[in-house]
């Protein structure tokens, strides 16, 4: 909504200033979204009337001018614009002129004396327009002032609108805000009931009255559609950003501005019978005056004759029915569509106009026929033509209630947490023209048909608010029962391992939640992803159920920035679709039914294992290396890792991550066949881990240490090249005498001394009672026991 | 000088003449050994006669004494040689740069989330969380939005293919109403998370952050929500002075609304480019919680009252930071991101 803030002031006029203004209207939750002049500054120019044109005598593009700009002699001025011609009014700007960019100066064009500049519309700043001069219109006075003849010491204000404040689409609407935050009285124009002069009339019925309970008509006969629309019209509609079209146009237009209702005009000639409002028969369509042809939906109201349907309820007129400058009977229409008749309708359709604009949001239906009236009386002053009588339809039952809503002045200050009063608030709602009772300090409130956002308490409480100021609300810091908010210290934090993390040199990124379904299909095997109705581009169409997939996304970014060193983690939600309810494992992903949206944490590591630097080796990073990050992210938990196959990595290279027995992630290389369709180069290795699992830590638990020495014997164990380490290890310990504190792998070797085929795997033992010194035999019965299981379970001998 | 005075200086003399702790001790040797010229004096006195005996030997062990203090000094200076040579020879060049691992680092907005959750945890706050995936009723209807409301519609909200009704939320307001639908009051919460809507472009992307607050108990104001957002913003932006405007405003799930402007943190409220002159910056949305919402999760709204609010945290982030585009946050680019360790 913009509007001029003359024109405002012309209805009421505060004693505050443009800035003061737009301030207490934002301030009161009609946002001022812009506060711009109509011109920029400039002075100096005046109206002129231009006598005679010559040629110039050295130049042919150049004209000489004589011209009469009320300075008491006629001024010989030089102009090269294309339209300058004996008889038209411009503006001048007179020797010593100041506008935008130039000082005007009497001066020499060409050879020939010029005293002034006859000006174009962007001369003046105005408009972008450049092809000629500026025309005025025949009788603007010669020599006034230009910013006062066409009122260019205005400004524009442009309202940003909640959907609740449709009153205020109009200049009517905003007046009535600004007197009840200032005080200051309103003064509208005054309405009066229009002569009747012809019996000329047309019948309307009411086919749908839940779209449209109430409809005036009138035809206004033997007018001039032709005649211009006034200067000071056509000025504020150009401040509300709407194009001079036809006066019959920019009437409606005007009244809709000036009082918020949309109405339309048809060219009465061509319909035919009583008007209808009524829902489309099967097949119907219709013309728009946009020039599309629309099948309006079954529910989608229309305006017909007895024919033919003839416009769109309360959203935009028909080609064949419109007005032209040849119209000479006008059916005029002043309706009350209901908001929900109205609303989606233009936007299903792919446009918006201010018609249904303001009737979605809603329209005072009580003005209905005043604004009827206004703009027949608009028509007459500039068209001519005779009234005829109103035709009025209405539906009473279906138009807005307007229940009593209870207000209790206690309540609101509880609420807002101020002391407000009975008498202040009776004060706030009397400025706002709300009809109310009360009793001691509870009021009943009727909204005015104007209003469409009062329907309980606290929507008066709020107008309470805004009037009052939530400036003058204090701002208080709450006092409350203090209590420690619980910790579970068995539940880390995600921040402790994203810190973690960090700390291992990855660093954090964020990836859509959406990817390209070519991931889902690579690195998840999954072809039935959960999809998007409406994705914004393909590549972000279908959600993931995995992290690997933006990680990989991530290291080719940076490799395409040239950096060979690429370390990346995530923490975020994942999406499956699964049969029907899981057992939860975080509660919050699973609360859709047919949805798992676990959260995860995933890390990718590509190039070398570390920065290259002196001293240090350089080598690749490596499964062992992502192996390790994960065991630092569980600890102090330990993982069993087991082989396992997974459509991102390597078979060979990967493993299955699972605590207490249940799988919980995987870490692995990448699988060569997608290191090569995505030309990674080396394979980077990743990991991705539930989170839920991972946040969970035990409660640490003394055990007690020992006095007594600690015995430490290594073991060499020859085994399978294929045996893998772990179950190995854990039979030692299964095997091992609850005095054998700790086993630890701390090399394997193949290669000379190994038979091929085999490989060495050396485990220290530390032995070490809680009660007494261990006997040489103990330790050595405990050695030939944990041998002895290695032989039996694992075909391991003891290497010499 | 007597022969015994000779014999201290020529020992004082060769010892400091020595560099070496091994020839040292063979040089003690000859000196205060067996058969070394002090040992041999001392064996000589048994021949003297008991008056000069008494004076000679307090001679002799006087030259023994100074002799081995003589030995003990060069003994100390030569450890003390060898000790600075071996320094000397350990010294590194301890400009070399430190070798190992560097350090990665968090994401901007995460750095910030937790900057939220620590700050609001310290007043009681506790952190809530909810599925991304939503339902139109948690995302909508139980906010108390109408069923024609633009918001809904395929122009603003992702919707899931073949799952009707189902939908990638649009705020983080959800997660108030499943918490509350599981919760009692007095419920103190803030709601951090990912929302998406159908928007893309230089000041918007499909995916973004928000965090919710809620606060409901028998007692909070608006008042209360003032003092609450104006204390955020000010330890946030660690800015005691920085200042707050409520504006009214409409939200469906709340009633009466405020947009919450602060003083603009670049040029504390003048006026620059990023405020657009205006000295403010919209910060966020707020009000008390709608009855209709307290309704549809069973709180008695006659009883119970509350606030809530939403932040852009990737806003806060971008003003806290100087970052001016949104866009890079989610470029996975590491020159970018490695800047906020």
């Amino acid at each position: 909504m913009q509007f001029s803030e003359h024109w405002l002031r012309q209805f009421v006029d505060p004693p505050l200033t443009s800035a003061e203004l737009a301030h207490s209207l934002t301030m009161a939750g009609l946002e001022v979204e812009a506060l711009a002049n109509v011109a920029p500054a400039f002075g100096g120019v005046v109206v002129a009337h231009v006598l005679a044109v010559d040629r110039h005598p050295d130049a042919d593009k150049l004209k000489l001018c004589r011209v009469d700009a009320g300075q008491g002699e006629t001024l010989q001025i030089v102009c090269g614009a294309p339209n300058v011609a004996a008889g038209m009014k411009v503006p001048c700007a007179l020797v010593g002129a100041e506008l935008p960019g130039i000082k005007i100066k009497a001066a020499k064009v060409r050879g020939v004396e010029s005293f002034g500049m006859l000006c174009s519309s962007r001369e003046l700043g105005l408009s972008e327009d450049h092809s000629g001069l500026m025309a005025l219109p025949s009788d603007a006075p010669i020599g006034e002032d230009i910013r006062v003849y066409l009122a260019l010491d205005d400004r524009l204000l442009t309202l940003k609108l909640t959907p609740n404040r449709a009153d205020c689409l109009s200049l009517k609407g905003v007046a009535r805000e600004v007197g009840a935050l200032t005080g200051v009285p309103v003064v509208l124009p005054p309405i009066r009931e229009v002569e009747i002069a012809s019996d000329r009339r047309r019948e309307v019925v009411l086919d749908a009255p839940a779209a449209c309970p109430r409809y005036c008509g009138r035809v206004v006969s033997g007018i001039d559609a032709g005649a211009p629309t006034p200067p000071w019209m056509k000025s504020r509609l150009e401040r509300s950003g709407i194009r001079s079209i036809s006066a019959v146009v920019d009437i409606t237009n005007y009244v809709m501005l000036e009082l918020g209702q949309p109405l339309h005009a048809f060219d009465d000639t061509r319909l035919s019978g009583a008007v209808h409002v009524r829902y489309p028969k099967a097949g119907e369509t219709l013309l728009l005056l946009n020039e599309q042809t629309i099948e309006p939906s079954p529910d989608t109201a229309l305006i017909a004759d007895e024919r033919r349907a003839l416009a769109l309820a309360g959203i935009m007129g028909g080609e064949d029915s419109g007005i032209s400058d040849a119209t000479k009977d006008l059916f005029l229409e002043s309706a009350f569509f209901t908001p929900d008749a109205v609303a989606g309708k233009a936007r299903a359709l792919g446009f918006s106009s201010d018609a249904s604009y303001r009737f979605e949001r809603g329209v005072d239906f009580a003005a209905t026929r005043e604004a009827l009236e206004r703009a027949t009386q608009l028509v007459q002053e500039i068209c001519g033509g005779q009234a005829g009588p109103v035709t009025e339809a209405l539906d009473r039952g279906h138009l807005p209630k307007r229940e009593a809503v209870r207000l209790r002045v206690p309540r609101a200050e509880k609420i807002l947490g101020i002391r407000l009063g009975a008498e202040v608030a009776a004060r706030l709602l009397q400025g706002l023209d709300f009809d109310f009772t009360c009793e001691g300090d509870t009021f009943t409130v009727t909204p005015p048909s104007h209003r469409f956002d009062i329907a309980i308490e606290e929507d008066l409480v709020e107008e309470l608010a805004r009037l009052h100021g939530y400036d003058n609300i204090p701002a208080r810091l709450p006092q409350g029962t203090l209590a420690i908010l619980p910790q579970n210290e068995q539940h880390r934090s995600v921040w402790r391992l994203r810190r973690l993390l960090a700390s291992r040199d990855y660093q954090e990124v964020v990836n859509y939640s959406f990817v390209d379904a070519s991931l889902e299909h690579d690195f998840c095997a999954n072809d039935a992803p959960v999809a998007l109705a409406n994705p914004i581009a393909s590549q972000m169409s279908v959600m993931r159920s995995s992290l690997i997939g933006g990680l990989v996304s991530n290291l080719i970014t940076n490799r395409n920035r040239h950096l060979e060193r690429v370390r990346v983690f995530e923490t975020g939600r994942c999406f499956l679709r699964v049969a029907e309810r899981q057992a939860p494992q975080d509660a919050e992903g699973n609360q859709i039914a047919g949805f798992l949206q676990p959260k995860r944490i995933a890390a990718l590591a590509a190039g070398p294992a570390a920065p290259e630097q002196w001293g240090v080796p350089p080598r690749p990073v490596d499964f062992f290396d992502a192996k390790a990050d994960v065991e630092a992210l569980l600890s102090p938990r330990q993982a069993q890792f087991a082989r396992f196959d997974h459509p991102a990595l390597h078979p060979g290279r990967s493993a299955s991550i699972s605590v207490g027995g249940m799988v919980i992630g995987f870490v692995g290389e990448l699988h060569p066949r997608w290191v090569q369709k995505y030309e990674l180069g080396m394979a980077p290795v990743v990991f991705e881990l539930d989170l839920d699992p991972v946040l969970q830590q035990p409660l640490p638990g003394y055990r007690e240490t020992s006095r007594f020495p600690a015995v430490v014997r290594d073991l060499a164990l020859v085994v399978d090249h294929e045996q893998p380490a772990q179950p190995l290890l854990e039979g030692l310990i299964a095997s091992a005498p609850s005095f054998v504190r700790e086993v630890v792998l701390f090399d394997v070797y193949h290669g000379k001394g190994v038979e091929s085929g085999k490989k060495s795997l050396a485990f220290r033992v530390v032995m070490q009672d809680t009660e007494k010194t261990l006997s040489d035999g103990e330790v050595e019965a405990a050695v030939v026991k944990m041998i002895e299981a290695a032989t039996q379970k694992f075909a391991a001998k003891l290497r010499s | 000088m007597s022969d015994i005075e000779q014999l201290v200086a020529r020992a004082t003399a060769e010892f400091s003449g020595i560099g070496d702790a091994a020839l040292l001790e063979q040089a003690k040797a000859r000196y205060l050994g067996k058969s070394g010229s002090v040992t041999e004096l001392l064996k000589g006195l048994g021949k003297l006669d008991p008056a000069a005996r008494k004076d000679a030997g307090a001679a002799i062990n006087s030259a023994k004494e100074r002799i081995e203090s003589a030995l003990n000094a060069r003994r100390e200076a030569l450890r003390h040689a060898a000790l600075e040579a071996q320094l000397k020879a350990e010294a590194l060049d301890i400009t070399l740069p430190g070798r190992g691992l560097p350090t990665g680092g968090l994401h901007p907005v995460t750095r910030t989330l937790e900057r939220i959750e620590a700050l609001f945890r310290a007043i009681g706050f506790d952190v809530a969380d909810g599925p991304e995936i939503e339902d139109d009723f948690h995302n909508f209807t139980a906010l108390n939005t109408p069923e024609n409301h633009p918001a809904r519609s395929m122009h603003d909200t992702f919707y899931l293919e073949n799952a009707p009704g189902l939908l990638l939320r649009t705020h983080t307001s959800p997660i108030q109403v499943r918490y509350m639908e599981t919760h009692k009051p007095p419920i103190r919460i803030i709601a951090p998370g990912r929302v998406y809507r159908v928007d893309s472009d230089a000041t918007h992307s499909p995916m973004f952050h928000q965090v919710e607050g809620l606060w409901i108990d028998e007692e909070v104001s608006f008042a209360d929500l003032k003092g609450v957002f104006t204390d955020f913003l000010r330890n946030f932006f660690e800015k005691p002075d920085l200042r707050t405007r409520f504006r009214p405003s409409f939200f469906p799930f709340t009633e009466p609304s405020a947009e919450i402007d602060m003083s603009c943190v670049f040029c504390d409220g003048n006026g620059c480019r990023v405020c657009s002159q205006t000295g403010w910056l919209e910060i966020a949305g707020s009000g008390m919680v709608h009855p209709n919402v307290l309704r549809h999760v069973g709180i008695d709204s006659e009883k119970y009252i509350g606030f809530a609010f939403g932040m852009g945290p990737d806003r806060l982030t971008m003003l806290r930071y100087g970052v001016n585009d949104l866009r890079l946050f989610f470029d996975g680019d590491l020159r970018f991101l490695q800047q906020f360790k």
